[in-house]
């Protein structure tokens, strides 16, 4: 059974009201939504196909392919963009290779801009991996970073 | 989930419940109880009174863990609270608040010793909680090199906490006067010997706002319905189910000149008396946290902080509205704040504040959380109707508005999450104390959220109708060291830039939309010599038209067309001549452009969204002139006109630049030296970065 179909097994409501619920429930649980998930999901609902899409795509939260393995979140309101969060994301794209839709060239990062993270009072902000971190520069980007990267070669090695 | 003490029942003569709803379980907390007289059990509910008020037994430490006090590391500060209290054997109470509001200094903890005041603590990070906390604990030194202030007895022991700044602007005590200022006596004595530090509502910050909102941000656990029942919570609604008709309410709230604070500024009470008007079987109520404006943190802030107030607020708008189902439309990028409200939510069920039959006045209400998924539109109203109904969230034409046909057609009233905050203090105060709140003509608080090249960024609440400066210069602190204040943007992607020789206006609802800004929702965002204003154009003309729902093609085309003339102004005109004829005409179409999406869009995105282009237009023409004429950017910050040059003096000719150049626009033979072809150059600046003698330099 696809975790789609686990997730309607869960879920008894099928009112159109539901629809935007049930597509943030498949983001959180797969990492994107897939196409197969909208044609399940608009079956379900009992809508065209079209309509999941449209409302899908409308939204700027969800996303359409698989993620890198560590998300990054660089914010663009005001307070950052005054302070600079363009140079910071400039340096991301320049230090990561990312290519047009955010991926890093390796895989393990994926870099999105959001509208305002609402922590303003910090800029400029981003959030990594669901913690927040503010007052960037990029020689505090690039610590970050590395101390990702060896937490990540702590848990290879772990595993071997 | 948490169980509330104070709703227990203090003997088996006291009998309510979800199921046996009691109209005197509010009043009871206070004077209680009310059903029968007994010394024993006034005592008891005095006795658990108090100790909610304190927040715990023993030593109390309130660790300000907001989401920019999580970033700043409060959460490991929580961490470390507990392991030095196992360490020592210490009995301490770690409670987690929401934000104080002066987010420069976090992380704030608050210190509550004995029958002392609770002191509080700023400055604090992972990295010196162990000094902080082993100065206090084991040195016993309270004067230390963090202390920031006291908080005023009141917080502490007193009625309730956040009377603090409502005192200093003269307002009348807040909620819970009837209360009985517990060991305030005894505790005189104690309090004289820290005379000598300053109170909270005294620093340079905090004197001049007025905390009527954000009273309890900061101070009481956020995640306790009980912390929140000792604030003086509920009271109002109680009052109003139970006291008051439906049309007193919209009464009250009309003649305290109550305003929706999420930036139209529509009258509230009018709003609720459409939607009682209306006869229907099912109305709505919708709180709307779609708090898109990038810029702006309050109704996050307020939320994490004190949710109790907004879901107190929603029942008493649902109670005079007639509504039975509220929403809360919150946007997903808010974690804390979905938890809290989560959280908030089920408490008030089990104790049947929400639910059927409230407080035995046959009103039924409850709360759904919607999550947003990210649309700015979508804080329009008619938008978020038919996002909560499943659909795109595009805007529809008004009238019928959303009190009369609203969700799945039947009245629905809309409510910013700071203007539902304001209604508890109305029904309690009266509408007289909210209209004495303001300056002049206009009435109640308004809460900002200060950022950007400021002193002192956070979350101010001030009277609405003072003057912009006060808030940027006395309360913000000023421009940072070595720079002087430009402009302050106020109200997001609708309002405008303010330049800094008119910061001596009232903020208020008329005189912003004057010099062609608006109040929006309370983003002040202060920008020095270092912001480039066409830059700051060209940045929300970028956002609304990625923010565009396309639904009216004045707001889609016509923003995308502003934007793209706005680019223009900011590269360099590069090859033939029509490129420069084309931003000199851009720039005559601009203003006309502005206008027409100004007069023919659908919603209130498209007709304000010419705003920052127009007021930036009008107050810094100057700069555009530079742009287009000289092509070149007076702040250095538009990219497309840096200029960069390769110290011939300083080349090695390693090729670094040129491996690393997007553009191609560096020339040069291995070991000869480089050039810069200006052209071709984007102005990234990457080949400053990889130069290993720094010979790249950007020309003045």
């Amino acid at each position: 059974m696809s975790s789609v179909q686990e997730l309607l097994a869960e879920q008894s409501d099928r009112s159109p009201e539901q629809l935007i619920p049930l597509l943030q429930e498949i983001q959180r649980r797969e990492g994107y939504v897939s196409p197969a998930a909208m044609v399940e999901l608009a079956g379900a609902l009992e809508m065209p196909v079209a309509r999941v899409y449209g409302v899908a795509t409308f939204y700027n939260q969800f996303r359409f392919a698989p993620l890198g393995k560590h998300l990054i979140e660089v914010c663009r309101g005001t307070a950052c963009h005054v302070k600079q969060s363009l140079t910071l994301l400039q340096h991301l794209q320049r230090k990561l290779k990312l290519r047009p839709d955010g991926n890093s060239a390796d895989g393990r990062f994926t870099v999105l801009t959001v509208a305002c993270l609402g922590t303003c009072s910090i800029a400029p902000a981003i959030k990594l991996d669901g913690e927040f971190y503010g007052e960037l520069t990029a020689e505090r980007l690039d610590a970050l970073l590395e101390a990702v990267a060896r937490a990540d070669e702590d848990a290879e090695v772990g595993e071997l | 989930m948490k169980r509330s003490l104070l709703l227990e029942p203090c003997c088996t003569r006291c009998t309510h419940s979800p199921g046996t709803p009691c109209a005197d379980l509010i009043a009871c907390l206070a004077q209680g109880p009310i059903c029968h007289d007994d010394p024993r059990c006034s005592s008891l509910r005095a006795e658990r009174l108090a100790l909610v008020r304190r927040g715990g037994q023993g030593t109390v430490l309130f660790v300000g863990a907001g989401t920019c006090g999580r970033a700043n590391g409060a959460l490991h500060i929580v961490e470390a609270i507990d392991s030095f209290a196992r360490e020592r054997a210490l009995a301490l109470d770690v409670v987690e608040v929401g934000c104080l509001g002066y987010c420069q200094r976090e992380v704030f903890v608050d210190v509550q010793l004995g029958d002392g005041p609770r002191l509080s603590y700023c400055d604090l990070r992972p990295d010196n909680i162990r000094e902080f906390l082993e100065t206090v604990f084991d040195r016993g030194e309270l004067r230390n090199r963090f202390l920031f202030g006291r908080h005023e007895e009141a917080a502490s022991t007193g009625p309730v906490a956040g009377d603090v700044a409502g005192d200093v602007a003269g307002a009348a005590p807040v909620a819970g006067d009837a209360c009985p200022a517990a060991s305030a006596t005894g505790a005189a004595a104690v309090y004289d010997a820290f005379a000598d530090i300053p109170l909270l509502a005294e620093t340079p910050f905090f004197r001049r706002q007025t905390r009527v909102v954000l009273a309890n941000c900061g101070l009481v656990d956020p995640s306790s319905l009980d912390a929140a029942l000792a604030a003086g919570g509920f009271a109002a609604a109680a009052r109003a189910l139970t006291a008051l008709t439906p049309e007193e309410v919209c009464d009250l709230v009309s003649t305290s000149g109550l305003r929706g604070r999420g930036g139209a500024g529509f009258p509230t009470g009018e709003k609720w008396k459409i939607a009682l008007r209306t006869p229907a079987a099912q109305k709505f109520l919708i709180c709307n946290a779609d708090e898109g404006d990038p810029g702006a943190f309050m109704d996050r802030a307020i939320l994490e902080g004190d949710p109790f107030r907004v879901i107190e607020g929603m029942l008493i708008a649902a109670y005079a509205t007639g509504a039975s189902k509220g929403y809360i439309y919150c946007r997903a990028e808010y974690p804390l704040a979905l938890a809290r409200l989560k959280e908030a939510i089920a408490q008030c069920r089990a104790a049947g504040l929400l639910g059927r039959n409230i407080l035995g006045s046959l009103v039924d209400f409850d709360i759904t959380i919607k999550q947003g998924a990210g649309a700015f539109v979508c804080g329009e109203e008619t938008a978020i109707l038919a996002s909560i109904e499943g659909g795109r969230g595009m805007p529809r034409p008004r009238p019928p508005y959303p009190a009369v046909a609203g969700l799945h057609g039947k009245p629905t009233v809309l409510n910013n999450v700071e203007t539902l905050a304001n209604v508890p203090g109305i029904l309690h105060h009266g509408p007289e104390w909210f209209r004495g709140l303001g300056l002049g003509e206009a009435a109640g608080t308004k809460v900002f959220a200060l950022s950007g090249q400021v002193r002192n960024t956070g979350l101010v609440e001030v009277p609405v109708g003072i003057p912009l400066r006060e808030v940027v210069y006395d309360i913000g602190g000023g421009p940072v060291e070595g720079h002087c204040i430009k402009a302050v943007q106020i109200g997001g992607p609708s309002g405008g830039c303010v330049p800094d020789a008119l910061l001596d206006v009232p903020i208020d609802y008329g005189t912003l939309q004057q010099l062609g800004a608006m109040m929006g929702s309370g983003g002040l965002v202060v920008m020095d010599e270092r912001s480039c204003m066409v830059d700051v154009a060209k940045y929300f003309m970028d956002f609304i038209r990625s923010e565009s729902c396309g639904k009216c093609t004045p707001c889609r085309e016509g923003t995308t067309r502003m934007y793209e003339i706005l680019s223009a102004v900011t590269e360099r005109p590069v090859g033939d001549e029509l490129r420069r004829l084309e931003r000199f005409r851009g720039i005559l179409h601009l203003e006309e452009l502005a206008e027409t999406i100004r007069d023919t869009s659908l919603c209130g995105l498209g007709r304000s969204a010419a705003n920052p282009v127009l007021s930036t237009l009008r107050y810094f023409r100057d700069e555009y002139e530079a742009h287009i004429i000289e092509d070149r950017c007076p702040a250095g910050v538009c990219q497309g006109l840096r200029e960069y040059a390769i110290d011939p003096a300083l080349c090695i000719g390693c090729g670094f630049c040129l491996d690393t150049c997007p553009s191609m626009a560096i020339v040069g033979k291995r070991r000869k030296l480089h050039y810069i072809i200006v052209d071709r150059c984007l102005g990234c600046g990457a080949c400053t970065e990889v130069c290993p003698k720094q010979a790249i330099t950007a020309v003045a």
